[in-house]
């Protein structure tokens, strides 16, 4: 069949998929034209800084190419449960010598602490004594080392050293889930009272997913009033639901902190009209309270608009049809209207999730302590601790979160019914 | 088995949607058991509106509607038991044809073994067994029109309204559709109530025919009635075509008027008129009026042809006319064919009985 059709040709005698493809070649060419600017741009600006986030997210070449010696000398060391050889002393000892050389031993003091507590300290150590020339060349350097602090005659150390030779390591990932490589090299969970990344990516979770459904539940019957009123009304109630939009999300922010706040309107109010006493006002904010009800709002315009793009499309005469033969109203919304605004709540939830997942000025300000999401992590390492290869790690593994949820929402509905307009 | 000539009653029928314009005007309907009713009009002349009051989808703002002699303007839609077929089928589009029409009977919690039959026997009525595993998008139009009214009718209605159809089908489906719809009701024996504005859709179907203009039903009467004798002016010009004489009535008597035009007289059928000196519109149905007629005509006229066109089963001359030169004639085509040529003399006559004398435009 399929070769059979394969030779049809045109009038001219050239094979019709030749011909077809030729006519099409323009259009073709047209539209990548069309789509180029915006591909560009992607690449430079999406495609690019995500590579790059990923390869400092598990860049570990600094140490290696400072111990290039030691690390190759490092190769013959067998007997991994005792010291490392004469050897791997000596190599060290000139790595060592070359960096103190460029005013770079810091650095790697620096590094190897993260790496084990106490590095700092023993590597200036043997840095002074490098700076007095009192290393005799010509004698063991594994016995001058070993003298000099006992933490050198400590095997470990020298395993953590070793530890830093790949040029790629997953430290960072482990770390953004409270994990992290023991001295014998497996992975480990760090103590209970310090694994803070996990209860910042529940509570992240935990926040999008309710502000998901907050939105979902006030947005749905806004929706379908948009979509159901005459058009004067809904042009109204539209320009209500984007005005939002058209603020600043900080003065949005700020003005909810006016709102909510122990001496806000909000309570002022409740205390007016007797629903609480003036001496214990209910905190609303800095809490997650604060953090549901800004976000929520925040985040309303993205629930409505894709619903009611559905709900548009939704002809009236299908639930008078269902009441007609006979549903009571509930059941032709139920069994009519709703299974049709499907593609519409996928798509919102999918894009309220995914935003707020990613939020952090909003919860950083009326969420208190309660308002730090996994977003205000990254932040904060970007800016404050400046490890930039952990915030990309971070980073990297929302996004890795947010692909799983697409993936996962994929499998259950289908992307082809998302409906965004 | 005697038959309720007043199933459903319209009773002093009102509908306003603003307060200040009527859309209905003191509606006053019967319709039969198992009759076919059709109501038709132009659009905006307030039939639409009487489906959906009588469905329940609009309360009358005055005045009753009686089904089967109870009164159904407080029962809500889903409770009154009507089928309804839409203007564009509202087939559920994420269910299946069986789940489409199984619908009706599983909010009625029948029996799944019932269901099976009934949908069945629905399915087979309008001819698509093996279908029901298919979506409405799989359908053609004509396929999906026929799920619809196979799902009007698998509850077992009482009423089936049926609101403009086979409007979205061509011509030659619309046409066979007509046919079945009609055979359907005649070999089940529902009232179907059915909203057109397509007057030879209308004349095909119906048992009886209400014309709706302006809020109100101008004439109702069966298809052959309507069409043959008018009662006012505004039925004459809707149903069919139709020549006119705008003129002023000068003598009258039982069966016979004289009216005068701007400059001669026509001897017509008085239907409106009573007495000497009233305004009148004539209506005169183009198949009525005979070129070279035989047997002696109580109007004959010379006229000029304006224009011929060729119609296959019939050509239609245009002519000038008592100083119009709006004159319709059609001639069948038949094996006596006349040489008809434009600005050709012709005999034209008619008889004053077809020439009805209505009310003035």
């Amino acid at each position: 069949m399929s070769s059979e059709t394969k030779k049809i040709l045109t009038t001219d005698g050239i094979p019709l998929e030749v011909s077809l493809k030729k006519a099409e070649k323009k259009n073709k060419i047209k539209a990548f034209l069309l789509v180029a600017p915006l591909l560009l741009f992607l690449v430079i600006t999406y495609i690019f800084p995500i590579g790059d986030m990923f390869l400092r997210s598990v860049d570990d070449k600094m140490i290696t190419n400072m111990l290039p010696k030691t690390f190759k000398a490092m190769e013959k060391w067998e007997n991994l449960e005792e010291l490392p050889p004469e050897e791997v002393y000596r190599s060290f000892y000139e790595d060592y010598k070359l960096l103190a050389e460029n005013q770079q031993h810091g650095k790697l003091g620096q590094r190897l602490n993260k790496e084990k507590n106490g590095f700092n300290t023993i590597t200036k150590k043997l840095f002074r004594q490098i700076k007095r020339k009192k290393i005799d060349e010509s004698a063991s350097i594994k016995e001058q080392i070993n003298k000099l602090h006992k933490r050198w005659r400590n095997v470990e150390y020298w395993l953590a050293i070793k530890r830093t030779a790949p040029p790629y390591t997953v430290a960072k990932y482990l770390k953004g889930m409270d994990m992290y490589f023991d001295s014998d090299g497996s992975i480990t969970q760090v103590d209970e009272d310090r694994r803070i990344h996990r209860i910042l990516w529940l509570r992240t979770l935990e926040i999008a997913f309710f502000v998901t459904l907050f939105s979902f539940f006030m947005g749905y019957p806004i929706a379908h009033l948009l979509a159901t009123l005459p058009m004067k009304y809904s042009n109204l109630l539209m320009i209500c639901v984007l005005l939002p939009f058209w603020t600043s999300l900080l003065v949005r922010t700020a003005s909810w902190m006016i709102l909510l706040q122990q001496q806000g309107l909000v309570n002022d109010f409740f205390v007016m009209i007797g629903l609480v006493g003036d001496d214990n006002r209910p905190e609303m904010m800095y809490n997650k309270v604060g953090t549901y009800v800004a976000m929520t709002q925040i985040l309303l315009p993205f629930m409505v608009l894709p619903l009611y793009s559905v709900m548009k499309t939704i002809s009236p005469s299908l639930m008078r049809a269902g009441k007609s033969l006979g549903g009571t109203p509930f059941v032709a919304f139920w069994k009519v209207y709703f299974p049709l605004t499907i593609p519409g709540i996928g798509a919102g939830c999918l894009l309220v999730f995914i935003l707020a997942i990613g939020y952090y000025i909003t919860p950083a300000l009326v969420g208190g302590a309660s308002g730090t999401l996994i977003s205000n992590q990254i932040a904060f390492h970007m800016k404050t601790t400046l490890d930039w290869s952990f915030a990309s790690a971070m980073g990297l593994m929302l996004l890795t979160g947010v692909l799983v949820i697409y993936w996962i929402y994929n499998k259950l509905v289908g992307v082809d019914n998302i409906k965004l307009g | 088995m005697s038959k309720n000539p007043e199933f459903v009653k319209f009773d002093k029928v009102d509908k306003s949607y603003d307060g200040k314009v009527l859309v209905v005007k003191d509606l006053q309907l019967d319709i039969a058991e198992g009759e076919f009713i059709t109501m038709l009009g132009p659009s905006g002349s307030g039939k639409t509106t009487c489906l959906m009051m009588l469905a329940g989808f609009e309360t009358p703002t005055h005045g009753e509607i009686l089904l089967d002699g109870n009164i159904i303007s407080n029962i809500p839609p889903h409770k009154r038991g009507i089928g309804m077929v839409f203007q564009n089928y509202a087939l559920f589009p994420h269910m299946t044809v069986y789940e489409n029409l199984a619908f009706p009977l599983r909010v009625r919690k029948v029996e799944k073994d019932e269901i099976d039959k009934k949908v069945d026997k629905a399915l087979s009525m309008v001819s698509l067994n093996g279908f029901e595993t298919r979506m409405p998008a799989q359908l053609s139009g004509g396929q999906q029109q026929r799920v619809a009214v196979a799902r009007a009718l698998v509850f077992d209605p009482a009423v089936v309204l049926m609101d403009e159809p086979l409007g979205a089908l061509d011509k030659n489906l619309r046409e066979s559709m007509q046919y079945e719809i009609k055979h359907i009701h005649e070999s089940i024996g529902v009232t179907v109530v059915y909203v057109t504005h397509d007057q030879s859709e209308a004349l095909t179907m119906s048992n009886r025919i209400a014309v709706f203009n302006d809020g109100k039903v101008q004439q109702l009467s069966n298809p052959a009635e309507l069409y043959e004798k008018p009662v006012n002016s505004f039925v004459a010009e809707f149903i069919g075509e139709n020549n006119t004489f705008n003129g002023e009535v000068i003598d009258i008597d039982k069966d016979k008027c004289k009216v005068k035009l701007t400059n001669s007289e026509i001897l017509a059928n008085p239907i409106s008129v009573k007495s000497k000196g009233e305004k009148t519109t004539v209506s005169l149905r183009p198949e009525r009026a005979l070129i070279n007629p035989t047997d002696k005509m109580d109007n004959m006229f010379t006229g000029k042809i304006e224009e011929v066109i060729y119609h296959g089963d019939h050509t239609r001359v245009r002519l000038n006319l008592l100083g119009s030169s709006e004159f319709i004639l059609k001639v069948p085509n038949s094996t006596s064919n006349l040489e008809l040529k434009v600005s050709q003399d012709i005999n034209i006559g008619w008889n004053s009985v077809d020439a009805r004398a209505l009310d003035p435009k």
